[in-house]
């Protein structure tokens, strides 16, 4: 059998690897390169070591869309865990129209980040108009907690419905045993239902984690980084050195291998941590 | 999995008592219809004259500001809505099917023959789903563009590319649970590879198949950065289509915006409503394998 495959392997692999040459392996390695050297566009680029990373971390625009990406990304995963974990402890209480709740709390997930920004705009600045006379580009904390009542929008019931799961895997004869032996709803909750959806969890944690910390297109049709760049997050600053700063170009390509990085340390953490569980079970 | 979990649906009975169930569901109606308000009142400014949508946006459209459809017609025009509802059609279902096929083919192939090579090939693989946009933009923009695939069929190219990652890796994890049996009969009797591969292993990868169309459907469909750098404004899809609103012109004409905006939700609700059950268990399957 291994012969046969072999020989038909060209036919099944080509087209995919063709196309994952072209669209990643080559751009990866290139962008790598090129973040070490001078360029305008890729053909006259001239190396130069690690000046582009220098320029990176001494650029103020940098610092503080990391800063505010971090804050961002804390506030907004506690926020929605939190409340998707409790939208899902009242989904799971066999209450009538449960369906429907579900229904209408996981929708604004599948809406695109550009419309969602936009949606959001118009509320948020037309409650800000009416309470403080301005809109969500005067302060950049405006900016902030919108896009943390968005994430939020969109987020809370994709996680929820992956916590309503594990609440269901829970066995119902432990939370009976539980019951018998005189404990309350909370030390039932925080000693039987919480452990046993660690897995859950992990998952919704790494998701928010990594959704915040990449969030573009909500961020653009939000804020646009707006007052003064203050709330571009990291996708969005190496965004705009690429495309609004002629001659920076190369500093663009270093930040975005600064942001892989990061971003990989924090998947291969959940990697790490999730193996180790299916280990312990 | 998915089994466990139905039984456990069946068997859930009311765990509360009449008074809690009834305040639960008095806070949850509350709750939904709070969650559903941004996209009603984006419906109803829609029908609203442009003038009174930033200062007034919370108040029902009266006789004074009622505009009818104007702005639906209006923003289309602008926009070139129904081309790119068009373009956004065409992109996700035509990089959806090449997605789904060439990938389950892939990851059929590099998990059933054991070499050096093929592991290299799958971890290159799941190495590319940790890698984030902006780390290849730019050049993979540039490649884009030598190889003539700055059009609405090169970049579903780009799509198969960057977007094999997660499916070769979610068919791969499948392929491992399927028995190898069945394709060792059927290649004795004399089926080859591809024969064997669609009649028998494909079928059976059906589940996933619609996992890895759904979870890459969301994507290609709500893509804005990709697409606007490939394709630019001249073939430009329903999120480019959007934000062009706002960058086309110096102040953003709300009235378009807003039913522009209607008009880019309408189909995912419809999709979504017909479709509910097999979207939420692909997007858990997704997120608990992925």
């Amino acid at each position: 059998m291994q012969k046969a495959l072999k020989k038909y392997f060209p036919i099944f692999a080509l087209p995919t690897l063709i196309a994952f040459v072209i669209a990643f392996v080559v751009p990866f390695f290139m962008g790598i390169y090129l973040s070490l050297c001078k360029f305008r566009t890729v053909t006259n680029a001239e190396f130069i070591g690690l000046g582009n990373y220098a320029k990176a971390f001494a650029n103020k625009d940098f610092l503080n869309a990391l800063l505010f990406t971090v804050k961002f990304t804390v506030v907004s995963v506690i926020t929605i865990n939190v409340l998707a974990f409790l939208l899902a402890l009242l989904l799971t209480k066999g209450i009538k129209g449960t369906n429907i709740f579900r229904t209408v709390f996981f929708m604004p997930n599948l809406i695109g980040g550009i419309v969602l920004g936009y949606i959001w705009q118009l509320i948020i600045n037309g409650i800000l108009l009416k309470v403080v006379g301005q809109d969500i580009y005067y302060n950049p904390s405006y900016g902030f907690w919108g896009l943390i009542i968005l994430m939020n929008w969109q987020q809370i019931g994709y996680m929820m419905i992956i916590y309503v799961a594990g609440i269901q895997n829970v066995p119902p004869e432990l939370i009976e045993a539980a019951k018998i032996d005189g404990a309350t709803t909370w030390q039932t909750l925080k000693s039987v239902i919480v452990p046993m959806v660690m897995s859950s969890f992990t998952i919704c944690m790494f998701l928010t984690l990594t959704n915040s910390f990449k969030l573009f297109d909500q961020n653009l049709a939000l804020t646009a980084g707006l007052p003064a760049r203050k709330t571009a997050m990291l996708a969005l600053d190496i965004y705009n050195t690429f495309y609004g700063r002629t001659g920076w170009e190369g500093v663009g390509q270093a930040k975005a291998v600064v942001f892989f990085v990061i971003v990989a340390v924090i998947s291969l953490t959940q990697l790490v941590i999730t193996r180790s569980k299916e280990v312990e079970n | 999995m998915a089994k466990k979990k139905q039984t456990a649906n069946e068997i859930e009975a009311p765990q509360v008592s009449k008074a809690q169930g009834i305040i639960i569901g008095l806070f949850l109606t509350i709750l939904s219809i709070l969650f559903l308000a941004p996209i009603l009142i984006v419906l109803l400014n829609s029908f609203k004259s442009k003038l009174y949508i930033s200062s007034e946006p919370f108040k029902l459209p009266d006789a004074n500001t009622f505009v009818g459809l104007s702005n639906y017609t209006d923003g289309a025009v602008k926009i070139g809505f129904f081309q790119s509802f068009g373009w956004s059609l065409f992109i996700t279902v035509f990089a959806v099917v090449v997605i789904v096929l060439f990938t389950a083919m892939t990851a059929w192939i590099i998990t059933r023959i054991k070499s050096k090579f093929t592991s290299f090939l799958y971890y290159f693989f799941v190495f590319a789903m940790i890698v984030p946009f902006q780390m290849v933009m730019f050049t993979m923009t540039f490649v884009a563009n030598r190889l003539h695939l700055d059009n609405p069929v090169g970049i579903i190219i780009i799509y198969l590319g960057f977007g094999s990652g997660l499916s070769v890796f979610m068919f791969s994890g499948f392929v491992k649970a399927i028995p190898i049996a069945m394709e060792e009969a059927a290649m004795i009797d004399g089926c080859n590879p591809l024969q064997t591969f669609f009649s028998i292993v494909f079928p059976m990868l059906k589940p996933t198949a619609i996992t890895v169309a759904i979870l890459n459907a969301m994507w290609v469909w709500n893509d804005y950065l990709l697409p606007y750098l490939i394709l630019g404004t001249e073939h430009k899809t329903i999120p480019i289509a959007i934000q062009y609103l706002r960058g086309g012109y110096g102040s953003v004409d709300m009235g378009a915006m807003m039913a522009m905006l209607v008009l880019a939700i309408v189909p995912i609700i419809i999709f979504y409503l017909t479709c509910q059950k097999y979207i939420i268990k692909g997007v858990v399957a997704g997120a608990v394998k992925g």
